[in-house]
């Protein structure tokens, strides 16, 4: 579903005088339908280096990421902005560490409008989303309000309940439990594996080791370059 | 892959205002139902470049090509003149940042959107007044301002009946220049919305001049970045913001505070 080939990943620092930072070199990461991956490694590794890479926000230097779109395996590191733009509506879900959206959406559009956006006719999104969100633990009372007043905890789960509404075939989950209490962190488990079970391929980073191990297949390890070096 | 036609495409685009570079070979595309957010700090040349694609101004080189509905090309600089102004009535629109540079203050809220029908061929009175108050109520002004005068409403409100005005005729392109420069930020916020959900709805295409990073990571699929007339950088727009390549770029992204 996904797959990394000799990817390389750096930040050119103009700002510093032009310091070069090598962060990713040869990566060789490949992730089946219906596998789950966690990224390990320490503080500064790349681990959301290498996430980000994969979604298209960061620019790859080298290499390739191979990614299983309508059918054929596409180059999303050579992909042009739109194509880039389709692959993440209809393919590559995501879900980051912070919300960043539009102030005074109401939660339950801002997790509807993602299916909409693929097709799902409004009144069946906006049940979608209210079941996800309640199965998320965010009070019926706050589906109509933003999120914007929500805690930390109540944020990151609409944010999850954006990128699972989707159903896309390969999700990327930058820290999905990280501010969540037991109760909430083990639907989220639940959510994951269920994605799984249904043939999603998963990429995350997790460093509550428990969790992680509870949904990972098995854990693709990067060392720092800047150590290596 | 994506190989659909572009609606608007811009090559080589220079102006100089004397010695002042304002425009340096700038290429623009613009495809069907995109936002594209031109950035950089004032002066850069982001205004200039929407006057010049957007036909109001005249490059001292370069090509402006803008794809009718029924596939025809049209070089917008060599177009006669009432094709233009047609062109800026009906299949196009132009926000400003000031919206009384749009509005006619001594005429009533209805009758600037209703106008605007007129100029572009409607002569039915109850479906011009129908259509009004329908973008009226799209831009959340209170039916029963319809009557009002635009100098009883706030810089918000303005800048409201300003939208309406410009998408009462199912514009396809629209360029907006600062749309929410100069308000509060509590009403930029409704603005904002207002404007995301329309594009959308309407699978309206845009060009969006704002010197608000911000601004254009909530709203644009894709971003521009000027600096003295060059766009030195373009691409996705949380791409640019994210992972910026070019020193000016960086230089941007980390001048901003972080709310």
């Amino acid at each position: 579903m996904l797959r990394t080939e000799a990817l390389a990943k750096g930040f050119t620092l103009h700002l510093r005088g032009g310091l070069h930072i090598p962060v990713l070199a040869g990566i060789e990461l490949d992730v089946r339908r219906g596998e789950c991956v966690a990224l390990a490694g320490p503080s500064g590794a790349g681990k959301t280096t290498l996430m980000r890479s994969l979604y298209g926000n960061y620019r790859a230097d080298g290499g390739r990421i191979l990614v299983r779109h309508r059918g054929t395996m596409l180059d999303l590191a050579a992909a042009d902005p739109r194509t880039v733009l389709a692959v993440r509506h209809e393919t590559l879900g995501y879900v980051s560490q912070f919300l960043r959206v539009v102030p005074r959406v109401p939660a339950l559009d801002l997790v509807a409008e993602i299916a909409i956006a693929r097709g799902t006719p409004p009144d069946r999104a906006r049940a979608d989303a209210d079941s996800l969100l309640s199965r998320l633990n965010i009070p019926a009372r706050l589906h109509g309000l933003p999120p914007a007043t929500f805690s930390g905890g109540e944020q990151q789960r609409v944010n999850l309940a954006r990128g699972f509404i989707g159903g896309q075939p390969i999700l990327l989950l930058d820290e999905p439990t990280a501010s969540l209490d037991d109760e909430n962190r083990a639907v989220v488990v639940d959510m994951i594996r269920q994605a799984k079970a249904s043939g999603t391929a998963i990429v995350t980073i997790m460093h509550d080791a428990a969790t992680r191990d509870s949904v990972a297949d098995r854990l693709f390890r990067l060392t720092s370059l800047q150590e290596a070096a | 892959m994506t190989t659909d036609s572009t609606l608007l495409s811009a090559r080589g685009l220079s102006l100089f205002f004397s010695e002042i570079p304002a425009l340096v070979d700038v290429d623009i595309d613009l495809w069907p139902g995109e936002m594209l957010a031109v950035v950089g700090e004032s002066g850069s040349g982001k205004t200039t470049l929407l006057n010049v694609l957007s036909g109001r101004m005249m490059p001292d080189a370069g090509t402006v090509w803008y794809r009718d509905p029924s596939d025809r090309l049209h070089d917008v600089q060599a177009m006669p003149a009432p094709d233009l102004r047609r062109l800026h009535r009906s299949e196009w629109g132009f926000v400003h940042q000031d919206p009384r540079a749009n509005l006619r203050m001594g005429v009533t809220a209805g009758g600037n959107v209703g106008e605007r029908l007129m100029a572009s061929g409607a002569r039915h009175y109850g479906q011009i007044r129908a259509a009004a108050l329908g973008w009226l109520q799209q831009v959340e002004i209170d039916a029963d301002r319809i009557d009002d005068l635009p100098r009883t409403f706030s810089g918000g409100m303005l800048q409201r009946l300003q939208i309406a005005r410009t998408l009462v005729t199912n514009p396809r392109l629209v360029f907006m220049d600062e749309p929410t420069g100069g308000l509060d930020v509590s009403v930029q916020a409704r603005l904002l919305d207002l404007i995301r959900s329309l594009v959308s709805r309407f699978r309206i295409a845009a060009v969006l001049v704002t010197h608000d990073i911000a601004v254009a990571r909530l709203l644009a699929h894709r971003i521009a970045v000027m600096q003295r007339g060059r766009v030195v950088e373009t691409g996705l727009t949380d791409q640019v913001l994210d992972d910026p390549q070019h020193p000016y770029t960086q230089l941007l992204v980390s001048s901003v505070l972080q709310a």
